[in-house]
């Protein structure tokens, strides 16, 4: 009873745990449909039709079609620790700053280019740029003018993918140059999203290790008062951790805008803010903010993403699968509720005096 | 002699008024070629927003209690599908399925609002759920784009022209012809709700609760009010109103598609907030609310007259009114906050 | 039940985990009475209001109300206004955004026939009992128009409205001016002859004189005495307030007398204030003293300390550090002068609970080094275990979580916060709060040692007994303003209570 009890409360259990809980469900659905039973981990090569060859299989699929998700993430722990709100811009501000990319290397107004107008890392560079300029602009309204995370969140939250269309004078743009496109296919064998993933995960530990920005963050989210007469500007702290939330989803909607070498404005990024709100909720970080576990959200992302595909290998359209998503950012929170744990912890006390008795 | 006295609030209501009035006169002088002045137009805007109003009615005293509901945009497409699907694939009549429409309104709300007020979960969160389930939802009851056309009693109330009284503000169109503005029947439908909850505000005990509650629901506890339950009940109103709103936008649009009234939410939302009511809650009214859609709706149309702006316009422009309503909002509440420190 | 009685408690005992907060008190409130509770923080006075009015659940002990067979537990405030009694907190607990009238009858509105509210009958109502009252308030009018003072009334009205038999008024006066405060007592006094016995809760000693009958002191959770206004005099009001509880240790002062008057002067304020906090006032600290900071609670001791640290920014005057004229905009600035500040409130401003020993320890120090440059993990445990080590923190390990600790142990991981952080100047306010004897003289024993390695300290605690042991100067404040210095052989008991206790005081 008590080791059990010692599992759950371990800071990374419920990740873990809901990762299990979806590769068992795959597993066992493999075996339902009489493939190989661990068909789902099962990782090969492939040869594709350009003569490269390529890692292959579910796992690796999950990985990389995970790495937005797991970007967004990491802006996203921040900004809930510091403000005990979330910003539900991300979204739109990646398809924005992929609009802005990709715009900036086709020129204004042409749909369909082979050859850079300007430079790649021009096009790149200031999509990122515009991104983390609206995480500024969120964090100043969150810090500075005390306006609720959310509704000041909103504001990009419509504006942003309608400023994006703007850019894009309404119609997708393709920029179909290899170097474009390798931020979303492969490098060598291995697929480029996840390296990004990767290496943005990397930088942010080593921040977290080499810096103190974990304590910093964390201060201002458990006790503002008390961090203040410490020493700590939350003001300042708060808007930092929009200005990261900005810079990730600027990083994503570059990732995502090059897997289809387009700015499908109207498409990319859509419904991510719940993917990584339920990243965040699922890594064990309480949505009221405070202490904050970045591998647990980069756990979740990737469990959100593997109960993506396996959403769509059992048949559920991408259209349909909020549903499942809805009912599992539900049920999260809804255990995560004040007055459930009140309720569990007297359920447990009555058993505790009933067997005393 | 009482000496006028302004207060913050009153404020931000005379400035909506001040702002549609401003736009639309714009409107009637640059566009006076295309009809801008013509009474039709200000009709149109009501017949195209006729479900917005009664969601942003509903918005409006979410926003009142200091809670939010972003489902409901998706709520009015899930609304809409069941409609479409229920009449043309299910072969049912139109009569019970908007019974059955408004019943899952009151479920859904009691959902989300048992969420809110018994388990306190932040009411963004909540209804960010609601809104991606509705939205699933609709994808689950069917993918394709469904047009009603078989049912003749949903066919009729929405074709039906209800024209103004004593021919007020006929005219001529191109071809000479004599024109009776008219509206439909959703307007009357919007504008019996607005005119509903307004007294239901105004007058009822429930009403009362609802702005003490945003006012300080502390001080509301204390005074004996039921705040758990003015909250549910207030979630379950909202979202009630959304599936009356998605009856209407239905009979608006007549199908249902996936992607139908995404961002509906927003509109209700800047609607209410460009209309007076504070984000913080307690202060705003359905009036106000009304002017917000209105003017909402006078930035499409201007959009749309200018003819050669890309759509996405309309959105940034609310956006930017919004945005400045909710820093006007915050900066106001800042101000009164320092001065009471 | 006598019936010139309104209210009677009797042995009400409450503990909060470790601490026992009400230890048997007796509370005697007459009908017709204006009484005044008073003590100290963490007297009990908060913790006795709350067992009556039903938010906190009292262990032990009855109360009885006047007209109610049988001793009494209330569930909540609801339940015990249902009771008749009614409080009005210092926070007005009203809806800014209704009308005056609304706020009256909210929850018990007039009703017309089809069941919605007769607003017109309302108005009426709320205008009649404005009248009753002799209040000029325009019942139509949103709360918010009104000044405090007036809203305060209103509370009042609605309570006195329900019927109430005992009515508690918690700190009403806190954030009302002279005039307001007057006609608020003149609402009492006409509350009084209808027969309402009133709890006033206070800290300010002229108001007591002003308005009340009688007197309840508790002290350390215990009850001191029930007195009329006669017999209890401001000293001796004082004196039980403050209590004269000498530990047997003996003097921990160096011996002889210290002058200071040559030493360098580390802080130099001239005309700091924060307006409604603190009136403009001058402080001159000298490198190696301990200057304590006496006055009532709400005297604008904290407020004093917090305006030179820069918690509540100062508006006015100058503020010179080490003879350098500086500005002081928030506690990093402040910081980065060599000053720190002790928190009185350790939960709401000094612990971050959900963080370990170890990272409360290294947080101001790493506040000061910024974000880029983190203290080396070898060196926060090193740092964490010194601390732990030299003020005897009591933690299962350096990463326990704050806040499983004792109060004590808290108070020792935020002092050992600052120590860290090398300060020239720290404020230490309410140190001692809550905590053991043990504890209280090894802190004492720590102000005195940094004293003596050259660090100023302004030191603040409601227990006069231990700034005198520690203190080399103290300043007296009253009513939010700094009026006076005491040294040298003035500083004893009597001589800082009368100081204390001010104008009107008699000298036995």
């Amino acid at each position: 009873m008590s080791k059990v009890k010692q599992i759950t409360k371990m800071r990374l259990f419920l990740p873990i745990f809901s990762m299990i809980l979806v590769m068992l469900v795959n597993v066992i659905y493999d075996l339902a449909s009489g493939n190989p039973p661990f068909g789902f981990f099962a990782i090969s090569t492939q040869v594709t039709s350009s003569g490269n060859t390529i890692l292959y299989g579910r796992l690796i699929d999950i990985l990389n079609r995970g790495s937005e998700v797991a970007i967004l993430a990491i802006g996203m722990t921040l900004v809930v620790s510091a403000s005990a709100g979330t910003d539900i811009s991300v979204g739109s501000v990646m398809s924005l700053a992929g609009g802005v990319c990709c715009v900036l290397l086709a020129g204004y107004g042409v749909t369909n280019v082979s050859e850079y107008a300007n430079p790649l890392w021009v096009g790149i560079g200031v999509g990122i740029l515009v991104a983390v300029i609206c995480g500024i602009f969120n964090g100043f309204l969150v810090a500075y003018l005390n306006i609720q995370p959310m509704v000041a969140t909103l504001i990009l939250w419509s504006a942003g993918r309608a400023i994006g269309l703007l850019v894009c004078n309404s119609s997708i743009v393709y920029v179909r140059v290899p170097s474009f496109q390798i931020f979303g296919s492969y490098i060598g064998f291995l697929p480029t999203p996840i390296l990004i993933a990767a290496v943005c995960i990397l930088i942010m530990s080593l921040f977290l290790k080499f810096t103190a920005l974990g304590t910093f963050v964390q201060s201002v989210g458990i006790n503002k008062k008390a961090a203040r007469i410490s020493g700590f500007s939350s003001a300042k702290i708060i808007l930092m951790c929009y200005a990261i939330c900005g810079l990730c989803a600027g990083i994503a909607g570059i990732t995502a805008t090059s897997r289809i070498y387009s700015a499908d404005t109207n498409n990319i990024g859509l419904n991510m803010e719940l993917d990584a709100i339920l990243a965040v909720a699922l890594g064990g970080n309480s949505l009221g903010g405070g202490k904050f576990n970045l591998a647990g959200s980069i756990i979740g992302a990737y469990t959100i993403q593997a109960i993506t595909t396996t959403l769509y290998a059992l048949g559920i359209s991408s259209a349909q699968a909020p549903v499942f998503k809805a009912i599992v950012v539900i049920l999260i929170v809804v255990i995560q509720a004040e007055p459930v744990k009140e309720y569990f912890k007297k359920m447990s006390a009555k058993k505790a005096t009933a067997k005393e008795a | 002699m009482k000496k006028l006295k302004f207060n913050s609030n009153s404020i931000l209501l005379l400035i909506t008024v001040v702002l549609f009035v401003v736009m639309y006169l714009a409107g009637c002088i640059v566009y006076a070629d295309k009809g801008f002045t013509h009474l039709q137009t200000f009709l149109n805007i009501l017949i195209n927003n006729a479900g917005l109003i009664c969601i942003t009615a509903g918005m409006t005293c979410v926003m009142l209690i200091g809670g939010i509901d972003i489902s409901v945009g998706s709520v009015v497409a899930m609304d809409c599908m069941f409609l479409a699907v229920g009449i043309e694939e299910w072969g049912m009549k139109s009569p019970v399925l908007m019974i059955l429409v408004l019943v899952i309104g009151v479920v859904f709300g009691i959902v989300q609002g048992y969420c809110i007020a018994y388990l306190e979960i932040q009411p963004f969160i909540v209804t960010m759920a609601g809104m991606f389930f509705a939205r699933g939802m609709t994808a689950v009851i069917c993918t394709d784009q469904v047009s009603i056309v078989t049912d003749q009693l949903f066919v009729k109330l929405s074709s039906t022209k209800l024209h103004i009284p004593f021919g007020i503000g006929a005219y001529a169109n191109k071809k000479g012809i004599l024109q009776i503005p008219y509206v439909r029947v959703t307007v009357l439908v919007a504008l019996l709700v607005v005119l509903l909850i307004f007294l239901m505000l105004k007058y009822t005990k429930f009403g009362r609760s609802i702005y003490a509650v945003g006012g300080n629901s502390q001080s509301a506890a204390l005074m004996g009010l039921d705040v758990r339950m003015t909250k549910m009940k207030t979630y379950i109103l909202a979202s009630f109103l959304a599936s009356i709103g998605g009856i209407c936008y239905c009979l608006n649009t007549m199908c249902g598609t996936t992607t139908q009234a995404s961002g509906l939410e927003m509109d209700a939302i800047s609607s209410a907030v460009i209309g007076g009511t504070l984000l913080t809650g307690g202060v705003g009214n359905v009036a106000g609310s009304l002017v917000g859609v209105l003017i909402n709706g006078t930035i499409s149309t201007l959009v749309k007259s200018h003819g050669k702006l890309v759509s996405s316009w309309a959105n940034i422009v609310t956006a930017i009114l919004l945005c400045f309503f909710i820093v006007l909002q915050a900066v106001l509440s800042n101000i009164k906050e320092r001065k009471k420190a | 039940m006598d019936s010139k009685i309104a209210l009677t408690m009797r042995g009400i005992c409450m503990t909060f985990p470790g601490v026992k907060a009400l230890d048997n008190v007796d509370f005697t409130l007459k009908k017709g009475e204006i009484r005044a509770l008073m003590g100290e923080n963490g007297a009990g006075k908060s913790t006795l209001i709350k067992c009556l009015t039903g938010v906190n659940k009292f262990e032990a002990g009855e109360i009885h109300v006047d007209g109610i067979e049988g001793s009494i537990v209330n569930k909540d405030t609801m339940d015990a206004q249902k009771k008749g009694i009614s409080t009005v907190y210092q926070e007005v607990n009203l809806c800014p955004n209704l009308s005056v009238a609304e706020n009256l009858y909210i929850g018990r509105e007039p009703l017309t026939k089809i069941g919605t509210v007769n607003r017109r009958k309302m108005n009426q109502m709320a205008a009649q009992l404005m009248k009753d009252l002799d209040l000029d308030i325009e019942v139509t009018k949103n709360l918010e128009e009104y000044s405090l003072a007036l809203q305060q009334m209103i509370a009042i009205a609605r309570a006195v409205d329900t019927k109430c038999k005992v009515l508690i008024l918690d700190e009403p006066t806190s954030s009302l001016d002279d005039n307001e405060v007057e006609k608020l007592f003149g609402m009492m006094k006409r509350l009084r002859n209808q027969g309402v016995g009133i709890i006033f809760v206070t800290h300010f000693l002229e108001q007591v004189y002003a308005v009340c009958d009688g007197i309840t002191v508790l002290r350390n959770g215990t009850l001191v005495g029930e007195y009329t206004v006669e017999e209890l005099p401001r000293v001796k009001l004082v004196a039980a307030m403050m209590g004269k509880d000498f530990d047997d240790l003996a003097s921990i002062k160096p011996e002889g007398s210290m002058d200071f008057s040559h030493a360098p002067l580390e802080i130099d304020a001239k005309g700091l204030s924060h307006a409604g906090k603190i009136k403009p006032f001058d402080l001159e600290i000298h490198k190696g003293e301990v200057v304590g900071l006496t006055g009532l609670l709400g005297s604008g001791r904290s407020e004093l300390a917090r305006a030179i640290y820069g918690a509540d920014r100062a508006q006015t005057g100058t503020l010179k550090v080490n003879g350098k004229e500086v500005k002081i905009k928030s506690p990093i600035d402040a910081m980065n002068l060599g000053m720190g500040l002790l928190p009185d409130d350790r939960k709401a401003e000094g612990i971050i609970g959900d963080l370990s020993v170890r990272e409360n320890i290294i947080l101001a120090m790493q506040a000061k080094a910024g974000i880029f440059k983190k203290i080396p993990m070898a060196k926060q445990i090193e740092l964490a275990d010194q601390y732990i080590e030299m003020l005897q923190i009591k933690t299962a390990s350096r990463e326990t979580l704050i806040k499983r600790l004792s109060g004590g142990n808290q108070q020792k991981v935020i002092l050992a916060r600052w120590l860290a952080t090398n300060p020239d100047f720290l404020v230490l306010d309410e140190p001692t709060r809550g905590i053991d004897i043990g504890t209280k003289t090894e802190i004492q024993k720590l102000v005195i040692k940094l004293a003596q390695e050259g660090k100023s300290l302004i030191f603040i605690s409601s227990e006069i007994e231990e700034m005198l042991r520690t203190c080399n100067r103290m300043a007296v404040l009253r009513d939010g303003a700094k009026v006076g210095e005491i040294s040298g052989d003035d500083m004893t008991q009597e001589g800082v209570m009368h100081a204390i206790a001010g104008g009107g005081a008699s000298h036995e």
